[in-house]
């Protein structure tokens, strides 16, 4: 049995390894994705089962435990010949969401982690790729209807052999992929980030010895398995039931359900999806991968306290995804599930947790992405261009406070570009970028606001796309807490306002030059009944604009 | 004239004084509490404590938080804000962000209220052309509406204005005209590049504070002339040099970070006696961990501070970062078992057990005071609920014994600190190993050695007075001068005679400021360097040039290898990028004698312990306990080692040799990790 203070500096330890890793991969990426926005995670997996030992703390939280099913897919495939054997040196990659993924644009490395020429556990990290190829730039085509559409798919092959790059098969990616130039800057980064990790991995069993590491493990595991029993201890076997709806697939004008029971079941908490919508003809599927790592990613947000390892997943059973839209299969279109459906997700676990923790969780984030894609040609500069706006919103009030306004997504920790930044880049003017009034859900602790913006294109033409979500039925809010307000996107062009049929996804709408896009995003849910808001805090968003008095007489009763 | 420099700087808790004579290196040290809201009572009170005529003084440098503790507790100036039409919001939107990775909750105030927030019709495009004209009627509309809502300063912040800032000029000349009081702040005065927030925060910061500083220095300068001080008041900046105090409010933002970088200016002049000058300097207070890298003498600065959750100041300041959360973090054993010390902290009040404010949960200090390496005597009746609240909450859930669960907080918790300034080091590219700790505040010089064995850091410096640090930071401080240019294009393309005219232009304006101030220097020197990086990429790698001359082949070569050293990754086929280019002006003091911080007279020829008590090293050993004043220079003990002095405990593990240097500085060789 391990003394306590060696189990725990050797959790730091790993915690750090990974930590630094997630650093390393960030500062010498090129991608602004991965650079600016951090949207990658590293970790260390089972060598066994591809279990996660450790993740860094800076990842994506979409990334939480996700990489461990891609790694164990590896490892089965290397066992049964479909994959060839790994050897000192070796990178591989991968990013077929069918085989432990998220989507296509989320390109993972492997490398195995060798002590006296024994495989004793692999490193592996996500990164998402500005490009990998398929219908539109960027990935997200809203109206996919097949994986193909989406992008080039790689099953896991050895990028890297005993050290080198294989320059053949990445000429065969940088010759399906858009701004391929790039590539090998974040290619570099990548593969340096886990060099970065073996290296402090193996100062770190040179120290505390092989043996004691893999015992520290092992007890980790454990007591993340314990600990996670002991923070669920308060959910009933009397099933907890809650829902939250996907506005439609993109292509089929109908909403999606995803229906969730939570449950105790002996020590284990159980979240049944059974019920929930089947696979969808449009790109808003998920993968097994991706909703188990919504499931863990929402507990985490509530309790952040419980060490991300295989032993915290251990008591959270999921259940009842086959046959629905979250464990799509090949050849179903994905884009859409590690943005938004990841986020729907997560919101019905917080719906459901809310109800056993009340003092905790909060009412329901804004929980979109809010994607907005804008790709044409600039004459000022003579070429093409691609442009990626995300946005904000409005979060779930909570037991102490209101919610936060224009937060980042729930799935993510990336601050959206400055207004200046884009208008350097692209052909656009912001003509506005403002607090989304009234949006805030009413409750004795109303929700936070989304953003209000509006582009207009100055020159040249281009073609929208939108993959965003909560435009049929705003962030719930709980308790009696109302909730906040829907996704508008509104296209203005020549005079006339029109508004997706879809509501929350179009794609390849025509701008021309004086035509502006307005967004509205989401406003949190409220928290609690209205009614019982403090009268001088309603007075006060009244005061500053945030409602009118018109709106705080309707949503809260008064003023 | 007798010459003597005095260094005063005001902290959460003490206001601390350093009196220096230049001719002797005689010293005079005073250390009073901090006096709230108005600091200069205490600031005088020092003087006064210290025996000190203000008549004798030839220079008094002054450190404040007067500007940090307004921004902390939004205790701001009514500041208004006038902006382009469709942005008022951008102040309390930020970059959609939340406080924390995980977790949905947080809270944000704004710098500016959303009424006092007014827009008016003009508008840039990113290249600077003008796209609407300002509406000149709608901003004198503005301006009288904030001055009836009782706003005392004014920002006026519009979009692109660091490409062209004429909007900002005339409306703030047709403000100029309204506004009672020269308190307008034009958002690219401070800050000439992109991106909105951050310079709309930092111009919001600037107007919020400005009337706090100039009442609060002239209130002080007045109360120092009014005891016969005849000299100009010098103040801290933010980036470690000094400027006059009737010129410090005019970029009141700059002082914000003033306390944290006079201690790592402390720490070069410390180093630079002692022939240190690769410095992790580690102030570990009550309730914060602070640290900075200094490499080859030079104060690290960055231009991209986040002074906390969505507060960015983004002007040049010594780039001190938080790793921890001071002596207050709190130890518990989790829900799994596992035990687990910070990130909460139980702060100065009611701060730890030991203190007997009615703190109940257990933290590193109570551990500390648990192992014997705290004097026992000074906590009283608290040191046994200290050892009771250790039995309860961590010995027994772990099955050990009180002095095992303290020396475990105390790994922990310096395997997190080790860890954190590790990822410090590396992401500033470097390597802990190749530097030396330098150990200062209340709790830093007690867990310095077990942290430089941990981050495999050879050696620890632990000077003469490290509860004085901050002070001494301003006696020893220079006047600085930082300067930026953003010109953001490919290497290749840029044309090198700007790039020359720039920093030409940025080193004789420097020259310019230093040479109007009246003050003995032992010479000018200015620094340049270059922010770049690769085509296509968001990071910055910082670059220093070799002069305002420098050829684009030399910025070539020295990017290349800076960004191999630092990812050892090389991109022959991608251009380089220069984003900034950078100059300070440093105006040197001569150098000050720092050999009697200690006072030589109470020094012992032979060291000798003043008791010895039994400290726990993985089990009680009998360890003499030294007074810090009375050791000789000719220092040479072997761990087990305390020794305490005023207002910090020296712990030197086992196996470690401590000595001392001519200035008192001692000097732990940690041996190997």
């Amino acid at each position: 049995m391990l003394d306590p203070v060696t189990l725990a500096v050797i959790q730091a330890g790993l915690q750090q390894v990974c930590d630094e890793m997630d650093l390393t991969f960030s500062r010498a990426a090129f991608s602004p994705v991965i650079a600016e926005a951090d949207d990658r995670s590293d970790g260390i997996y089972s060598a066994k089962d591809g279990s996660l030992i450790a993740q860094g703390s800076k990842g994506l939280p979409v990334f939480v435990g996700v990489m461990q099913f891609s790694t164990r897919t590896l490892i089965e495939r290397i066992r049964s010949g479909e994959t060839a054997t790994p050897e000192p040196g070796d990178i591989y990659i991968v990013n077929d969401p069918y085989l432990g993924g998220t989507h296509l644009m989320d390109v993972r490395f492997a490398m195995p982690f060798y002590r006296g020429g024994e495989l004793v556990c692999w490193l592996s990290n996500t990164g998402h790729w500005p490009d990998t190829g398929g219908a539109v730039p960027g990935g997200f085509s809203a109206s996919a209807i097949s994986a193909e559409q989406e992008g080039l798919r790689l099953p896991p092959v050895k990028l890297f052999k005993r050290g080198e790059m294989d320059r053949e098969i990445w000429q065969i990616i940088c010759c399906n992929i858009r701004v391929s130039e790039q590539r090998i800057g974040d290619v570099k980064a990548q593969a340096s980030a886990l060099l970065v990790g073996a290296e402090r991995l193996a100062g770190l069993m040179d120290r505390y010895g092989d043996a004691t590491v893999a015992e520290a493990i092992a007890e980790m595991r454990k007591l993340a398995a314990r600990q996670m029993r002991a923070v669920m201890a308060d959910v009933p076997e009397t099933p907890v039931r809650a829902t939250a709806i996907v506005d439609s697939d993109g292509v089929v004008n109908e909403p999606l359900t995803i229906a969730l029971t939570l449950r105790r079941q002996g020590a284990d908490v159980v979240f049944d999806f059974a019920g929930s919508s089947p696979p969808c003809m449009g790109p808003m599927n998920s993968v097994r991968a991706t909703t188990l790592s919504a499931v863990y990613l929402a507990v985490r947000h509530v309790f952040p306290d419980v060490p991300i390892s295989a032993g915290a997943f251990e008591p959270l059973l999921v259940t009842g995804i086959e046959g629905t839209f979250l464990d799509a299969r090949y050849p179903r279109p994905v884009s859409g599930c590690a943005a938004e459906v990841s986020q729907r997700i997560a919101e019905a676990v917080f719906a459901a947790l809310v109800q056993v923790f009340p003092d905790r969780v909060t009412a329901a984030p804004a929980g979109t992405s809010g994607n907005f894609g804008l790709g044409g040609h600039d004459p000022e500069r003579g070429r093409d261009f691609v442009m990626y706006q995300i946005s904000g919103g409005g979060y779930g009030g909570n037991a102490g406070h209101d919610g936060l306004s224009n937060g980042c997504s729930t799935i993510g920790i990336s601050k959206a570009p400055p207004v200046e930044i884009m208008e350097q880049t692209f052909p656009v003017l912001y003509r506005r970028y403002a607090l989304h009034e009234g949006s805030g859900g009413a409750g004795q602790h109303r929700g936070g606001f989304g953003l209000d913006y509006e582009i207009e294109l100055l020159r040249g033409h281009a073609r929208a796309s939108f993959v965003m979500d909560h435009g049929r039925v705003g962030p719930q809010g709980v308790l009696g807490g109302k909730d906040g307000a829907v996704n508008r996107v509104e296209v203005h062009r020549g005079g006339e306002v029109w508004v997706p049929p879809h509501l929350s996804k179009a794609q390849d709408i025509a701008l021309q030059p004086g035509d502006r896009v307005r967004v509205r995003t989401p406003g949190g849910g409220g928290y609690g009944d209205p009614a019982a808001r403090d009268p001088a805090l309603v007075a006060e968003d009244v005061r500053l604009g945030r409602y009118s008095a018109e709106e705080a007489r309707r949503l809260f009763g008064r003023f | 004239m007798t010459g003597l420099v005095a260094g005063v700087d005001v902290g959460g808790t003490f206001t601390d004084l350093v009196i220096l004579d230049p001719a002797t290196g005689a010293v005079r040290l005073a250390k009073v509490p901090t006096s709230l809201p108005d600091q200069s009572g205490g600031v005088l009170a020092a003087f006064t404590e210290a025996g000190a005529d203000l008549a004798d003084m030839d220079l008094i440098v002054h450190g404040t938080t007067t500007t940090t503790n307004a921004v902390l507790e939004r205790k701001l100036c009514r500041t208004g804000l006038i902006t382009t039409q469709g942005f008022r919001d951008v102040l309390e939107l930020g970059r959609r962000t939340r406080p924390q990775a995980y977790g949905m909750t947080g809270t944000f105030v704004p710098v500016i209220p959303r009424d006092l927030r007014l827009e008016v019709p003009e508008r840039m495009d990113a290249r600077g052309r003008v796209i609407t004209a300002l509406d000149e009627v709608a901003v004198a509309d503005a301006v009288r509406r904030l001055l009836d809502q009782g706003c005392e300063s004014l920002v006026i912040h519009f979009l692109h204005a660091y490409a062209n800032p004429v909007h900002e000029l005339r409306a703030a000349e047709i403000a100029a005209g309204l506004w009672p009081n020269g308190y307008i702040t034009t958002g690219h005065s401070l800050l000439s590049e992109s991106r909105e927030f951050e310079r709309g925060v930092t111009a919001a910061v600037n107007a919020s504070v400005q009337p706090l500083l100039e009442r609060y220095v002239a209130r002080l300068a007045h109360g120092l002339k009014a005891k016969g001080y005849g000299r100009d008041l010098l103040v801290m900046n933010g980036n470690g040099g000094m400027v006059a105090a009737d010129k410090v409010a005019r970029e009141a933002v700059k002082t914000v970070m003033s306390g944290p970088a006079s201690g790592v200016m402390a720490a070069v002049a410390t180093g630079r006696r002692a022939g240190m000058a690769n410095l992790l300097t580690y102030d570990m207070g009550g309730t914060s961990t602070d640290v900075a890298m200094i490499k080859a003498g030079v104060a690290p600065v960055s231009n991209e501070i986040e002074v906390e959750y969505a507060m960015p100041i983004h002007v040049p300041m010594v780039d001190v970062r938080t790793v921890g959360a001071g002596g207050g973090s709190i130890a518990r054993v989790d829900a799994g078992g596992m035990l687990r010390v910070g990130p909460e902290s139980a702060g100065s009040y009611p701060g730890p057990v030991c203190y007997g404010r009615g703190g109940e949960r257990v933290t590193i200090s109570d551990a500390n005071l648990l192992l014997g390496r705290l004097p026992a005597h000074r906590f009283g009746q608290a040191a046994e609920a200290a050892r009771a609240a250790m039995e309860a909450q961590i010995a027994r859930p772990l099955g050990l014994s009180v002095e095992q669960a303290a020396e475990a907080v105390v790994r922990i918790a310096n395997t997190h600190m080790a860890g954190a300034i590790r990822m410090v080091s590396i992401s500033m590219g470097a390597d802990p190993r190749d530097f030396a700790l330098f150990a200062f505040g209340g709790a830093g010089p007690l867990h310095a050695v077990a942290l430089a064995r941990e981050l495999a850091v050879p050696r620890v410096l632990v000077p003469a007075r490290p509860g004085l640090t901050n002070a001494l930071g301003c006696v020893v401080a220079d006047l600085r001068h930082d300067f930026v240019r953003t010109l953001n294009r490919p290497l290749d393309a840029v044309d090198m005679a700007e790039v020359h005219a720039v920093l030409a232009g940025q080193e004789a304006e420097g020259r310019r400021l230093i040479g109007a101030e009246k003050l003995a220097l032992a010479q000018v020197r200015a620094e340049f360097s270059a922010d770049m990086q690769f085509v296509g990429q968001t990071h910055l790698l910082r670059i220093a040039l070799p002069g305002p001359e420098v050829s684009r082949e030399v910025m070539q070569a020295a990017f290349e290898a800076a960004y191999w050293a630092r990812f050892k990754v090389d991109l022959p086929d991608i251009r380089a990028n220069l984003v900034n280019l950078n100059c300070s002006v440093i105006g040197e003091r001569p150098e000050l004698d720092l050999s009697r911080l200690i006072e030589p007279g109470g020094r012992l020829p032979v060291a000798q312990p003043a008791e010895t008590r039994n400290v726990w090293f993985g089990g009680w050993v009998d360890t003499p306990v030294y007074w810090r004043d009375h050791l000789p220079l000719a220092l040479n003990l072997t761990g087990p080692v305390i020794i305490e002095q005023m207002d910090t405990t020296v712990v030197v593990e086992p196996g470690c040799r401590v000595t001392s240097d001519l200035d008192g500085n001692l000097i732990v060789e940690v041996g190997n990790a």
